[in-house]
């Protein structure tokens, strides 16, 4: 009980935000969870609620409030949303830190978190193995997007179609880099992010090309750790400072002008998320936090609105259709929309056909996809669908955590169409 | 308590996926976006199909169960809080199918649960029109529309949700189907038991299926904007407008205070010091329209405006509007707490309201920025406030008191749009009378012999 009151104390520090929730019920209107349940206690409104009953102590049940922190992408639409301005997005990192804490961090995690995530040569190495044995696990489905299934990792993986790991991690290919500016002037330190590095390799290369071909220097040390947005997300503050920790000395030991990241996760966690944590390491780490927040910016972002790169040539008579899914960061976190479609129409071979609700969340999520599957992919379906409405036969999107969950319900589906990354499209006309 | 058993029995009238007992999901229910305490229920059902609906009423009927039903849950006068802990509560989200859209008789059959936008959105697609707008109809529902009786920014011109219900089916009390009204635009078949459940509140009966009027969308729209230097020319305006026989589809006011702060918050440069702004919609036949709107601006000059634009096109309206928009939403974010009125006058009366509600807000040291639909003489005078702060709210409570006193005195109601509920019930009988109060409860005795229905709300039973 004692337990339960300090429980209750820590909340209370949530309790001004809480309040300024007026209960208007207009979440209702964007939230993908409600979308696909229905359910009151998944939306922003009955969360808050929810969270403000347990500091009150009028539901002492924390477990049960932590199951429905966790039923929720936090993908932002209810804060952007909201007209009451309530600071949702804080109010559910903040909430799940506590409450989770309380609880107690599943152990599975906080070995991902704190030690793979965090150690780069761990993770590597585990990669290493697994690329070359997959193929007796994973079977190929043959299909445009490339994923497999794994039958023999039921348990874990369900029935999801994924792409297998890359066959060589990014940075087995390019090394570490230390690229002078070009033409440009400019000089970016290039982050990558695990699914960079990892999975879509060739989206990660695909925006080294753009960056080289377009005169500006490359810092891409060896050793990044993950942004840390899954172990904030799953409550896991220490693990996240933890990754944390490691990409800010490496940061430290480079020169170079912007941050430039091809994951929108990744950018917002590194330019909204880091400034506010970074003070639990040292408050050098919240100085350097600050600084690089000013600096990261969206790879689109970058060649929209800093290289003003424009399209070379002509558009093509009968340019193919290319559908654009926002994710909820680069749209709702980062404000960067017009920006991407911007970019695939630099391929004069590529022309924009919007999708209907195309910033509706895909259900991703990033580790709620893994936790609650078969909602993601109950969201991922309304998505499955408009983008198959669109009738363009590439759908492209800014973040490889929604490229995931799009090549998985549209492999599901059996449909024809293909995902890309923005800039791959780009990077495309530039051969 | 509800019974063990019974529970069984919903879930195996339902399935468990539309049963819910868990202390997470009842409190969850336990409120709606009334400024009230929540009551928990004791169990929260949701029916997936009409008939399952009055299975389920049936069922509590039977066994003498409070029940409250809920659509989205957006109601401002705590309708859907649940009347006791053995209330139970029935959810309408899982009806959401739009049964037909008539294009030749030009009317619409759907569920309780489907969604105002979304209904409004199909019927659009068809070049029809439907023309009720609350506020929150992207999430609210049409049976809850119905229940409330809901208006809009378009009742001056197009009239409330009442002028669209042609037809309802419900059940009553005891699960009974009751059938109302029909598709045809004359219909004299017995009593207007349809008419009876619009602005009912869930006291009467479930509604399950709604026939809805949709009418041809107008072809053309122009806004205007104005600004006045006293709240009594933008009165006089506003009947000089009427009384030029135009009647715009929206006539929306916005005072000082929420003028600045609009202003404050969005930076869209407005006149801070103006004492009120008129925006003006007129529609209809592009003819109609031009000759509409050059009328409106004239009267509008003639009322001293200290300002008045015209939009030209689309995107300068969709500016124009921005600061209607915002009211709430700026309003909102002042404090933590936002209490709502919609308290209502004759139009005539709106200088005299805003002068008293002027002196409440400084008589009980309170914010109020108020807007609303000057058409309509609906206004929603909103005060700034903290429920935490006990002693400001007692100040709250008391001036929205006054407020119901003043318009009365002024001739007005107690609530053009958002219900009584038990936000406002000790106050129906002093608008109404000792004996609409009687006839109401014996009307409600009579449907309802066990006292089930939203039993607190309204009139009580
Ligand atoms: C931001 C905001 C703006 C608003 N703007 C407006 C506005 O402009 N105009 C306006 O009029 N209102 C407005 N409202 C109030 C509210 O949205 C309306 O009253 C709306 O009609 C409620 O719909 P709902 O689906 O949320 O109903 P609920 O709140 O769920 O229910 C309302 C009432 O209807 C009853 N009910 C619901 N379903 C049934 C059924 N099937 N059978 C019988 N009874 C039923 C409930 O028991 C309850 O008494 C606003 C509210 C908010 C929060
Ligand atoms: S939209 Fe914002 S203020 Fe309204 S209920 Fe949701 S969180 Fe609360
Ligand atoms: S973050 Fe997304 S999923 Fe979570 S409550 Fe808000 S809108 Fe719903």
């Amino acid at each position: 009980m004692s337990d339960l009151n300090s429980l209750a104390q820590k909340l209370m520090t949530l309790d001004d935000s809480l309040s300024s929730c007026m209960r208007c019920g207009m979440c209702q209107a964007v939230c993908p969870m409600f979308g696909a349940t229905m359910m009151e206690a998944d939306v922003a409104r009955g969360k808050v609620v929810l969270v403000s009953n347990l500091a009150h102590k009028l539901i002492e049940d924390p477990k049960a409030v932590a199951d429905k922190l966790g039923r929720c992408l936090l993908c932002g639409s209810c804060q952007a949303n909201c007209p009451s301005g309530v600071p949702l997005m804080d109010i559910f990192m903040t909430a799940r830190e506590i409450v989770y804490t309380y609880i107690g961090l599943h152990p599975l995690k906080k070995l991902i978190f704190r030690y793979l995530l965090a150690s780069p040569g761990l993770f590597n190495l585990s990669m290493r193995f697994g690329a070359p044995c997959q193929g007796l696990l994973f079977k190929s489905k043959n299909n445009v997007q490339q994923t497999s299934a794994a039958p023999l990792l039921d348990s874990i993986l369900g029935a999801r179609h994924i792409r297998r790991l890359a066959p060589k991690s990014l940075y087995a290919i390019e090394g570490a880099l230390d690229e002078p500016a070009g033409a440009s002037g400019i000089k970016v330190a290039f982050y990558p992010g695990c699914m960079g590095d990892k999975f879509y390799v060739d989206m990660a290369r695909a925006c080294l090309k753009v960056l080289r071909h377009h005169g500006v220097g490359i810092y891409m040390p060896k050793g990044f750790a993950c942004c840390g947005i899954p172990a904030l997300s799953s409550g896991d503050v220490e693990g996240m400072t933890k990754e944390m920790a490691v990409s800010l000395g490496l940061f430290d030991k480079g020169q170079f002008d912007y941050v430039i990241t091809p994951c929108s996760s990744c950018t917002s966690t590194i330019k909204e998320l880091w400034v506010k944590y970074a003070d639990r390491i040292s408050p050098e780490a919240k100085a350097q936090a600050e600084a690089l927040s000013a600096k990261t910016m969206d790879i689109n972002d970058f060649l929209i609105n800093v290289l003003h790169v424009s399209m070379q040539g002509k558009p093509e008579a009968e340019r193919e259709a290319v559908t654009y899914h926002d994710s909820c960061h680069l749209k709702k976190s980062l404000g960067v929309f017009k920006e991407p479609r911007a970019v695939v129409e630099l391929n004069p071979h590529y022309k924009i056909t919007e999708m209907a609700e195309a910033d509706r969340c895909c259900g991703c999520g990033g580790s709620f996809n893994l936790f609650h599957y078969d909602l993601s992919r109950q969201i991922g379906q309304r998505k499955r669908n408009n983008v198959v409405a669109s009738g363009a036969k590439i759908v492209a999107a800014g973040c490889p955590a929604c490229m995931m969950q799009l090549e998985d319900v549209l492999s599901q589906n059996g449909d024809p169409v293909r995902v890309k990354h923005v800039v791959e499209l780009y990077a495309e006309s530039l051969d | 308590m509800l019974s063990a058993a019974l529970i069984k029995d919903f879930e195996a009238l339902l399935g468990k996926q539309n049963v819910f007992s868990d202390e997470a999901d009842l409190q969850s229910y336990s409120y709606d976006s009334a400024v009230l305490n929540p009551v928990v229920p004791a169990l929260v059902v949701r029916p997936t199909s009409t008939e399952l609906l009055g299975r389920c009423v049936k069922m509590l009927y039977d066994n003498g169960i409070p029940m409250t039903v809920r659509g989205a849950g957006t109601n401002l006068s705590g309708g859907t809080i649940p009347d006791k802990s053995d209330t139970v509560v029935i959810l309408t989200n899982a009806l959401t199918r739009i049964l037909e859209i008539n294009e030749n008789d030009l009317y619409a059959v759907v569920e309780p649960g489907v969604v105002t936008a979304q209904f409004a959105a199909e019927v659009a697609k068809r070049k029809l029109f439907y023309p009720p707008d609350p506020g929150s109809q992207a999430v609210s529902t049409i049976a809850g529309n119905i229940a409330e009786n809901a208006g809009g920014l378009r009742g001056l011109k197009y009239g409330v949700t009442k002028d669209y219900v042609m037809g309802i089916e419900f059940f009553d009390a005891t699960g009974e189907v009751v059938k109302s009204g029909s598709r045809t635009v004359k219909c004299v078949t017995g009593y207007n038991l349809a008419g009876m459940m619009v602005q009912s509140e869930g006291t009467l009966g479930v509604i399950s299926q709604a026939i809805l009027k949709l009418v041809p969308p107008p072809k053309a729209s122009k806004a205007l904007v104005a600004e006045f230097n006293d709240v009594q020319d933008a009165a006089d305006a506003v009947a000089g407008i009427i009384a030029a026989h135009v009647v715009p589809c929206t006539l929306e006011f916005l005072d000082n205070n929420t003028i600045v702060r609009v202003d404050d918050y969005t930076k869209a440069g407005l006149n801070r010091d103006a004492a009120a702004i008129l925006l003006i919609e007129v529609d209809g036949h592009p003819a109609q329209v031009a000759d509409e709107a050059e009328v409106v601006e004239r009267v509008l000059k003639q009322c001293k405006a200290s300002a008045v634009i015209v939009a030209k096109d689309e995107a300068e309206k969709f500016k124009l509007w921005e600061a209607r928009r915002q009211a709430l939403p700026v309003l909102a974010r002042c404090r933590p707490t936002t209490v709502l009125e919609d308290a209502t006058v004759p139009r005539s009366q709106i200088p005299a309201m805003m002068k008293a509600l002027g002196q409440i807000a400084s008589k009980y040291k309170l914010e109020m920025g108020t807007f609303g639909h000057a058409g309509d003489g609906n206004l929603h005078p909103t005060i700034l406030c903290d429920r935490r702060d006990a002693e400001e709210f007692k100040r709250v409570e008391a001036a929205v008191d006054e407020i119901f006193n003043v318009a009365l005195s002024l001739g007005g109601t107690l609530s053009g749009e958002h219900g009584i509920g038990t936000a406002k019930a000790k106050w129906m009988e002093k608008e109404t009378s000792r004996g609409t109060i009687m006839f109401s409860k014996r009307l409600r005795k009579a449907l309802d012999p066990k006292g089930l229905l939203n039993p607190t709300k309204m009139i009580g039973i």
